[in-house]
């Protein structure tokens, strides 16, 4: 039984199909395993937020591309009728009458929805400590966060609770946690997957993405994901096709690494096994060089101006009318309550303090008198940023980072200050405000804890990103098996 | 960098209450992250104009064509409070 | 809707309804702003249909009733009726408009902010009539609140319900320049405004029913001073006589103060037409941060030659050129000309009946005078007075095109009438049968026997018995009282069951008394 568990999802899609293996079977398996980590509390992971209680009916075509693989997705995700509460307290028992346009693609495609995977609040986070569902423990040390905000996602597959999982990357939200967690994670270039029902974090910067055990079955699921939906006036059609990469070498390859996202800052342990990933790289044929991304000191700055606005706008919604948490009245006799008292003390009592802090954040950035100091300047910033990143890939075809500064740190080391914390999207958030694609998959341990190498190309350029990511991968033959359960 | 009264301001902006215990951390949190950003204020960004969306493509429409709409029962389904056919609220002038 | 205070509304002190004292010391300077809401099948932002009094919250869906998740999509027919206006407006249309969002909280307006045009419109410049157009932008409609009252279900206090229905209706907002000059003006111009929305075929524009909403920017300055004064905004009237009772008791309030010596407090009003109560809509304290923002969800609008050209092709010929081409090339006096203008569907149908082949053929004034004295008043006079006084719609009814007269038809009675060959009188039965049952109206003639009498022996005839039977009436027309011949031209009528011409027989009663 725990066989069917190990396998890849691409591997689980060609015995479902070959008949090898039943579909039912394995999503039992793993409807089971999920459920057993739901109901473990202080001992599991607390990777779930709902958990399937039973196998779907099987896919309407057996031919369909990921027949009968089971899916985790992220909380914020719309499904309908399953609870879908961004890991807040405001949506708390959320039931949406829609499911999100990616959500559905992978259903069309044949896939089954495992589980909601917990998360940061609204995806503000990179810990999953801010959710209102609990923190989701790191499989490889559960004293340790697993990143966030797609942290639940992140865990579950490296914990092999799911073969794989829906995340989004607003800033580094899906890399960062696949980086701490030993697996491989994606965000595609801005607008190539739709978010409609996506429940949004910063729009202008929000991109769901695949959160998987290798790069091939990163392809496979972000293949099903990409192209134009009509429901969202920010997708785009996909020029061509997502491809399962082949690739074994890297001949020709430039690949160019900046010190801006090199040097100060980053671990010493993380900049070693980058180091001798770059070394391994090279050795596979590619051409490593210094690039400049002169701007990309700044990224954090604007992205912390522009990502609370929007997140300050999108989240105005929640005000206890429609749906979602309503405060009970005040108690204050002599205080009725009134409009005012009901907005100011449900969104008081739904919204954690990071949210709290960011919603203070954007409404402070766009306020009258600071806009043009603020979010201003920070769009001008985010500007010189995709700039930097153009006459970078003049140079070479590929940008290489670590992906997070540090290893996965341990629950609560970094709770009290929001600074430090935001300085893990040092080297993810400058591929995000420029929209491009970015990868991280595993490339070595410290400390005996993962470190991710961020792969970034230009817009669209997705399929050269993962066969580099697949070539570089082989060769690193980097093991996550300890730590599944 | 932000003082209480600013906090206050913004919170009422964004209709959230502040527990008076509240008021002196955030005021605290904002000004450290807003410290930071402030580099940004150094750079020459003359001439540069803003990026609001990486998206280098104008804006598709939709064809004026109804789709269906959803039950009222559905709509109404995860209100907190519901009357008449509504969504119950605290009356405006009240 | 705008936002409202959560406090309690300050009351200021209620000024005599009435018009401005009359000695030009002060010169109002006004500004309209007029909310239209689009005649698209759908919402501006989603699928749903747009809604004409069904139940609460039956034409909802996740756009509009901003669930988490949901995403905007513009209605591509409410930027060609966007741009419709422009073009009528005369002005520039950008090549790229972007949407913004301006925020605020309100239980109408369910994702926190309103998607709004702001610092790059669809439309900028232009004017109708004698007042320019500041700009003309595209955005959503909020839903409506229903005031129930004490409700057990929260804590003892008043409550409202929302009904979605109306949110994310596609509004158009015209803003003008502030040249108007008094609630007079205000008002004509806005009947202008109105019947050209109107004829551009873009919107419903009934004020009853709320597709057309003014808000005025009021201000005073003494008379001959350039610089403006403080302007106060009166909001959301809903008829062209509150526009006016609303903007005279504003000017008279501000006139007052500053007779009085003091200030004008820049705020936004509240007209109460029932009570001619000038309320403040927000405190002063509440002042009002929108923090816009360019819409994320949305990329730039960009205006295509594909997206102008079918913008100019839908457009119509718009009233006051109508009303110049009536006069200038038909001869049609003033008044006809606009009547015929100003309610497009009356000169839609003259024009037709104009181009119609009939012999013999109409004269244009003739014709002209049929469908609005004639044929208007018998199809339900649903809007006559669109450039006069009154609030009515226009009915369907009233529409000529809607009913069983044909253009062609109305031609050729007129032709007729004109050509002598049937009276006044008999067209006149002719045209309540055409209005009844449609048809062809020489057919109608000879079946009902309506045709002329001629000026020959048979009408000489009946016109000395007219003579006979009313002596005494003869006798008095002898001596020169023309009114006197009344009975006698009446006594004919009679006899030839309205068929003989008026004239003709006034020319016979003459010639046969020798007088
Ligand atoms: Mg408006
Ligand atoms: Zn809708």
């Amino acid at each position: 039984m725990s066989g069917v568990l190990e396998l890849t999802a691409a591997a689980a899609v060609e015995q479902i199909a070959a008949g090898s293996l039943s579909a039912g079977e394995l999503f039992d398996a793993y409807r089971a395993r999920a459920a057993a980590d739901r109901d473990a509390a202080e001992s599991g992971l607390n990777c779930f937020t709902w958990v399937a209680d039973e196998t779907p009916a099987p896919a309407a075509s057996m031919d369909a591309p990921v027949a009968g693989v089971p899916l985790a997705v992220k909380d914020l995700f719309c499904t309908e009728g399953v609870p879908s509460q961004s890991g807040s307290r405001i949506l708390e028992g959320y039931l949406p009458p829609y499911t999100a346009t990616v959500v559905r693609r992978l259903q069309e495609a044949g896939a089954g929805l495992l589980a909601k995977t917990n998360q940061d609040e609204f995806a503000m986070g990179s810990s999953n400590e801010n959710s209102a569902y609990g923190a989701v423990r790191n499989p490889w040390d559960r004293e340790r966060v697993p990143g966030g905000s797609s942290g639940g996602s992140a865990a579950a597959v490296a914990a092999g609770l799911a073969p794989w999982a829906l995340g989004t990357d607003t800033g580094g939200s899906i890399r960062q946690p696949a980086a701490l967690c030993g697996i491989v994670g994606m965000k595609p270039t801005y607008g190539s997957v739709s978010r409609y029902g996506m429940i949004a974090f910063a729009s202008s910067l929000d991109q769901a993405g695949p959160l998987t055990r290798d790069v091939r079955d990163a392809a496979l699921l972000l293949r099903h994901m990409v192209g134009r939906d009509e429901c969202d006036a920010t997708s785009l059609h996909f020029p061509g096709e997502i491809t399962l990469p082949s690739a074994v070498r890297l001949d020709g390859v430039r690949l160019g690494v900046p010190e801006e996202l090199t040097g100060e800052g980053i671990e010493a342990g993380v900049l070693d096994a980058f180091r001798a990933a770059l070394a391994q790289a090279e050795a596979l044929g590619a051409h490593v060089s210094e690039v400049r991304l002169p701007h990309a000191p700044h990224a954090l700055s604007a992205y912390y101006v522009i990502a609370p606005a929007e997140a300050s706008s999108n989240l105005a919604r929640f005000d206890g009318v429609r749906y979602g948490l309503r405060a009970a009245s005040s108690s204050k006799a002599e205080d009725p309550s009134d409009l005012l008292d009901m907005y100011t003390r449900t969104r008081h009592d739904g919204f954690g303090a990071e949210v709290k802090r960011r919603i203070m954040l954007g409404t402070y950035a766009l306020s009258s008198g600071y806009y043009d100091a603020y979010y201003g300047r920070a769009q001008r910033v985010r500007t010189k940023i995709s700039d930097d990143f153009r006459s970078a890939f003049d140079q070479v075809d590929l940008i290489v980072t670590p992906t997070a500064p540090t290893v996965a740190f341990k629950l609560g080391e970094k709770t009290s200050d929001p600074l430090a914390m935001y300085l893990n999207d040092f080297c993810t958030v400058p591929m995000s405000l420029a929209g491009i694609p970015a990868i991280s998959i595993p490339c070595g341990l410290s400390q005996g804890l993962p470190v991710g190498l961020q792969i970034a190309g230009p817009a669209f350029s997705e399929n050269r990103v993962l066969d580099a990511a697949h070539a570089l991968e082989r060769s690193l033959g980097f093991d996550g098996a300890s730590a599944r359960v | 960098m932000i003082d209480r009264d600013q906090v206050l301001h913004v919170a009422r902006l964004a209709r959230l209450a502040l527990a008076e215990d509240e008021v002196e951390p955030m005021a605290r949190e904002l000004s450290a992250v807003l410290d930071h950003v402030a580099k940004i204020r150094e750079l020459d960004l003359d001439g540069v104009a803003p990026t609001s969306h990486v998206v280098e493509v104008t804006g598709a429409l939709r064809p004026d064509e109804p789709r269906p709409c959803l039950p009222r029962e559905v709509a109404l389904a995860q209100a907190p409070a519901v009357s008449d056919d509504g969504f119950l609220v605290p009356s405006p002038q009240a | 809707m705008e936002p409202q205070p959560v406090s309690e509304p300050a009351r200021t002190p209620q000024p005599p309804v009435g018009g401005p004292i009359e000695d030009d010391l002060y010169e109002p300077v006004i500004g309209l702003e007029i909310h239209v809401q689009l005649a698209t099948a759908t919402k501006m932002f989603c699928g749903c249909a747009l809604s004409f009094g069904e139940p609460p919250n039956t034409r909802t869906c996740p756009v509009c009733l901003g669930l988490p998740g949901s995403l905007p999509v513009v209605n591509a027919r409410a930027v060609h009726f966007g741009l419709m206006i422009g073009l009528a407006l005369g002005s520039q249309l950008a090549p790229r408009s972007i949407f913004h969002r301006k925020n605020y909280f309100y239980p109408d307006l369910p994702k926190g902010y309103q998607i709004s045009q702001y610092d790059e419109p669809l439309c900028l410049g232009g004017h109708l009539g004698d007042v320019r157009i500041h700009r003309v932008h595209l955005e959503e409609d909020a839903a409506k609140l229903i005031h129930v009252g004490a409700s057990g279900r929260i804590h003892g206090s008043d409550a409202s319900i929302v009904d979605f229905n109306r949110g994310g209706t596609p509004l158009a907002e015209v803003v003008t320049e502030p040249d108007v000059r008094s609630a007079e003006q205000a008002g004509e111009w806005l009947k202008l405004l109105r019947v050209t929305l109107r004829q551009l075929g873009v919107s419903d524009v009934n004020m009853e029913e709320g597709s057309l909403r003014c808000d005025a920017n009021i201000s005073l300055r003494p008379a001959g001073q350039e610089e403006l004064g403080v302007k106060t905004e009166l909001k959301n009237m809903n008829s062209f006589r509150f526009i006016e009772r609303g903007i005279k008791a504003e000017i008279a309030r501000q006139e007052k103060i500053l007779r009085g010596g003091g200030h004008v407090v820049q705020e936004t009003l509240h007209f109460d037409p029932a009570s001619g109560a000038i309320t403040s809509l927000r405190s002063k304290e509440e002042a009002h941060d929108y923090r816009y923002f360019p819409e994320p969800d949305l990329l730039p609008v960009a205006i295509d030659q594909q997206m102008l050209d079918a913008a100019r092709a839908d457009m119509v010929e718009l009233p006051a050129a109508r009303a110049e081409r009536l006069q200038s090339e038909l001869g049609l006096s003033a008044d006809s000309a606009q009547l015929l203008a100003f309610r497009g569907e009356l000169g839609d149908f003259f024009l037709a009946a104009l181009d119609a082949a009939v012999d013999p053929a109409p004269p244009a004034q003739a014709l002209a005078n049929w469908v609005t004295g004639e044929l208007a008043p018998r199809l339900g006079d649903g809007d006559a007075d669109a450039a006069g006084e009154d609030d009515a719609d226009a009915g369907s009814s009233s529409d000529p095109a809607a009913s069983r007269v044909q253009p062609s038809a109305l031609a050729a009675l007129v032709g007729l009438v004109a050509a002598k060959r049937v009276s006044v009188g008999a067209a006149r039965q002719v045209l309540d049968k055409l209005v009844a049952q449609g048809g062809d109206p020489q057919a109608i003639v000879a079946a009902e026997g309506l045709a002329a009498i001629d000026g020959g022996d048979e009408l000489a005839g009946i016109v000395a018995a007219a003579l006979a039977a009313n002596a005494d009436a003869a006798q008095r027309v002898r001596e020169g009282n023309a009114k006197a011949i009344g009975p006698i031209v009446g006594h004919v009528m009679r006899e030839t069951k309205g068929r003989a011409d008026g004239t003709e027989v006034a020319r016979l009663v003459h010639e046969q008394l020798g007088a």
